[in-house]
């Protein structure tokens, strides 16, 4: 089993923590891993995108031509991925910022207004953080537990009262979807 | 009894000189041997010679020597003193060596205020090679790729080495000097010690750039040389201290 | 020891100052300025380490050829651009005997290219790069747990050899994060006697690439000749992967290699009997095992993100004893699992 998932938003949106906070979640459940930035010139504001693919057998190619899972933060991360996501696969987009819909019949959708619940909890910034609370309990690749305690080691020495928000933040967007 | 006035520096090794008669680098290797052997430390130096005429300069300094490639020697010898940093290290480059394919590497070390010590043997030419125009040649010089002389329009103009590294403010001691009398030999010598006693106190980067002669290539007779150094090489190239801050970076050094 | 989820670059990086190097310098070239940055903010944490932003890789290939001199562990990185630049200082290195070790980030060439993943550069690396008679040992790493290991072996076959190494990457290695355990470093072997730290009271020594006479200039050429048999002989490293019944083999190493595997699983899904054989040492390449390989397998992909250049060995390698194809990607293009499969799954058809 290996299952990709790519994470595309802006520059700024905490894409690359996505990744890289579920890679070390899958790290740490023993899975083997890949996590790929896309890189390019170093520019602010523009679209940031990374793959991260995991599963108990050893990953070849880190680059993901037909994800499993597709994680939009804004519109032209939906256009420029959509027609990538594998048959049966799902898209979690951000419906605060996202008006458009996946035209592709053959994927399944959640729409997480993320932006705007994040403002509600009073913290702009955990706007992903929420998104993965929807990806980790709709994908169930790895169990919340195992995701905020690698979140936590990778937050590193910064606050503790951090630490706290991000837990909220989880724990709202991982209620907001429906079992 | 005899009393000894002149012998062999013992940084010397017992080499005969290949240089051509009249040639500078033979009186400045000595000048640099002196000065290691009055300081006593030749048991912590390490030269970095380069290429050109003085690639061979290993064969005729006793002390520990690395080779650069042409231009490279204020790179190797910033890494060797960073490495070792309570060594002695000198780099000894040419015109062609420091001030056209090793410039960047000569400036960034000054401009880093490497604690090293730069001898820079200017010769308006480039000897080893043949006698082609370097960036000192004189405007007008004739050299084998100035065959008509150097033309400003053309070649541009001789560079100011001295003037151009003392504006930089990592350097701590520039001075110019010119081996064509005896009086500027112990000119030469005198700042050759100062050079390396500002990097033994620590003080940061030093360089002392030569007005020397090479009749071989100017196809003068050595007395016509040194005449043309004062009447024409160092009206371009005037000698004196461009830049001593070595009482200032003491006070500071103190005061860390 | 614990596992943690590093990027190549700073794999490397950590994996060198593990290792005891003491000396980086470098300039700023993507896609490996992740490894330059690292250096710059652990090498000075490091016991006597030395931590140099060069003015151009010219000057950093020079400046580790010194601190090398001088009897330290140094490392310098760059990518493709950069890696011609540095080719006078590793000449001179090979020439002097000086132990280095050089990373090459691969990007999209000629010329500036791109930044993406490319593997253009193996003539560069294999064949020496600059002027003059002499080889570097290039390592191919294919995963980032071997960009650890290697780099660190890569600082013992400097030492042990006296000559630099070089590790062969690409920007996909560069930048993608994989977890990876470092492994306790071997303490370092290298004789004082070819340290340049002074001569005390004793003799004094010097270190050149010059030699004028042409007799101790052809000796020198065959001394060095003969110490890059002794690698070949015992330094040769490869992979072999679902060989036992293979019909095909791939021949791919790095990245490719990577994705040559991702291509033998849905191959073998569709009963095709591929195999992999992936070179870790480029040079020396492991010629012998792939010709060996020639006597019961007749056909050989090579598979390259170039327009062919390891091809160039693996023909001498078999030197007309097996069919061999090629596929390509050059120029920063990273092709999928899938495109190699359809590639393969193609030229068996052919084959039947």
């Amino acid at each position: 089993m290996i299952v990709k998932t790519i994470f595309s938003g802006f520059g700024g949106q905490g894409v690359l923590m996505m990744g890289v906070s579920l890679a070390n979640s899958a790290m740490n459940k023993g899975y083997h891993v890949t996590y790929l930035p896309a890189y390019g010139a170093e520019m602010r504001g523009g679209t940031a995108n990374c793959t991260v693919a995991l599963g108990d057998e050893e990953i070849a190619s880190p680059v993901a031509s037909e994800p499993n899972y597709l994680i939009v933060m804004n519109a032209p991360s939906l256009f420029s991925f959509q027609n990538r996501v594998t048959s049966e696969g799902v898209i979690f987009l951000n419906s605060s910022i996202i008006k458009d819909r996946p035209n592709r019949k053959d994927v399944k959708v959640f729409c997480i207004p993320c932006t705007d619940i994040a403002q509600e909890l009073g913290n702009s910034r955990v706007a992903n953080i929420i998104m993965m609370g929807a990806f980790i309990k709709k994908s169930g690749v790895v169990s919340p537990d195992i995701y905020l305690k690698s979140l936590e080691s990778i937050m590193g020495s910064k606050k503790k009262s951090l630490a706290e928000v991000n837990r909220k933040a989880f724990a709202t967007g991982f209620d907001y979807v429906k079992e | 009894m005899s009393k000894t006035v002149f012998k062999r520096p013992k940084s010397l090794k017992e080499n005969i000189f290949h240089y051509c008669p009249g040639c500078g680098h033979s009186i400045v290797h000595r000048l640099v041997a002196e000065v290691i052997d009055e300081m006593d430390i030749r048991g912590i130096t390490i030269g970095v010679p380069p290429a050109g005429c003085a690639v061979l300069a290993y064969n005729y300094f006793d002390v520990d020597m690395i080779e650069a490639p042409h231009g490279r020697g204020p790179a190797m010898a910033t890494a060797i003193k960073r490495t070792l940093p309570d060594r002695v290290v000198f780099s000894y480059q040419g015109d062609g060596d420091l001030a056209a394919i090793g410039i960047a590497e000569s400036i960034h070390a000054a401009n880093r205020g490497e604690n090293i010590t730069v001898i820079f043997i200017n010769n308006a030419c480039y000897g080893m090679t043949g006698g082609q125009m370097a960036p000192t040649t004189m405007l007008k010089q004739r050299t084998t790729t100035s065959p008509a002389g150097r033309h400003e329009t053309l070649d541009g103009y001789p560079i100011n080495v001295s003037e151009i590294f003392s504006q930089l403010k990592g350097s701590t001691y520039i001075e110019r000097c010119i081996v064509n009398s005896p009086a500027g030999v112990n000119k030469t010598k005198k700042a050759i010690k100062k050079a390396f006693q500002c990097q033994v106190d620590g003080l940061g980067f030093s360089m002392v750039e030569i007005l020397s002669l090479c009749p071989t290539n100017w196809k003068m007779t050595t007395i016509d040389s040194c005449k043309w150094m004062d009447e024409v090489m160092s009206k371009e190239f005037p000698p004196g201290v461009f830049k001593d801050t070595i009482a200032t970076a003491k006070k500071t050094a103190e005061a860390t | 020891m614990n596992k943690v989820l590093m990027s190549g670059n700073n794999i490397i990086a950590e994996a060198a100052i593990r290792a005891g190097c003491r000396f980086y310098a470098g300039y700023p070239i993507t896609p490996q300025n992740e490894l330059t940055e690292y250096m710059a903010e652990h090498m000075r944490r490091a016991d006597a380490g030395v931590f140099i932003q060069s003015e151009s890789e010219i000057a950093a290939i020079n400046m580790i050829a010194g601190a090398s001199a001088a009897g330290v562990r140094v490392m310098t990185s760059s990518s493709s651009p950069g890696i011609s630049l540095k080719q006078e200082g590793i000449s001179s290195m090979a020439a002097c005997e000086l132990p280095g070790i050089i990373v090459n980030i691969m990007r999209g060439g000629p010329g500036l290219g791109n930044i993406l993943p490319a593997q253009g550069d193996y003539f560069q690396a294999t064949r020496g790069g600059g002027h003059g008679d002499y080889r570097t040992i290039v390592y191919g790493p294919g995963t980032c747990q071997e960009l650890a290991d290697l780099t660190m072996d890569a600082f013992d076959l400097a030492d042990k050899y006296r000559t630099p190494v070089m590790i062969l990457a690409d920007g996909m290695m560069g930048q993608m994060m994989e977890p990876v355990i470092f492994k306790k470093p071997k303490p370092r072997q290298y004789s004082e006697k070819f340290m340049l730290r002074g001569a005390g009271t004793g003799k004094s020594k010097f270190i050149r690439g010059l030699l004028l006479d042409p007799i101790d200039s052809e000796e020198h050429n065959w001394k060095l000749a003969r110490k890059y048999d002794v690698i070949t002989k015992n330094e040769t490293l490869h992979e072999e992967h679902n060989i036992e019944d293979a019909q095909l083999v791939i021949v791919a190493y790095g990245t490719a290699a990577r994705i040559a595997k991702g291509a033998i699983k849905r191959l073998r899904d569709q009963g095709m009997k591929v195999g992999l054989f992936r070179p870790i040492t480029l040079w020396p390449f492991p010629e012998l095992k792939l010709r060996a390989l020639s006597a019961k397998i007749k056909n050989f992909l090579v598979f390259e993100m170039s327009t062919g250049q390891m091809l160039d060995d693996v023909r001498l390698a078999l030197q007309g004893y097996a069919n061999i194809e090629f596929h390509g990607r050059p120029g920063g293009a990273v092709p999928t699992p899938a495109e190699l499969a359809n590639v393969i799954a193609r030229l068996c058809d052919k084959n039947d």
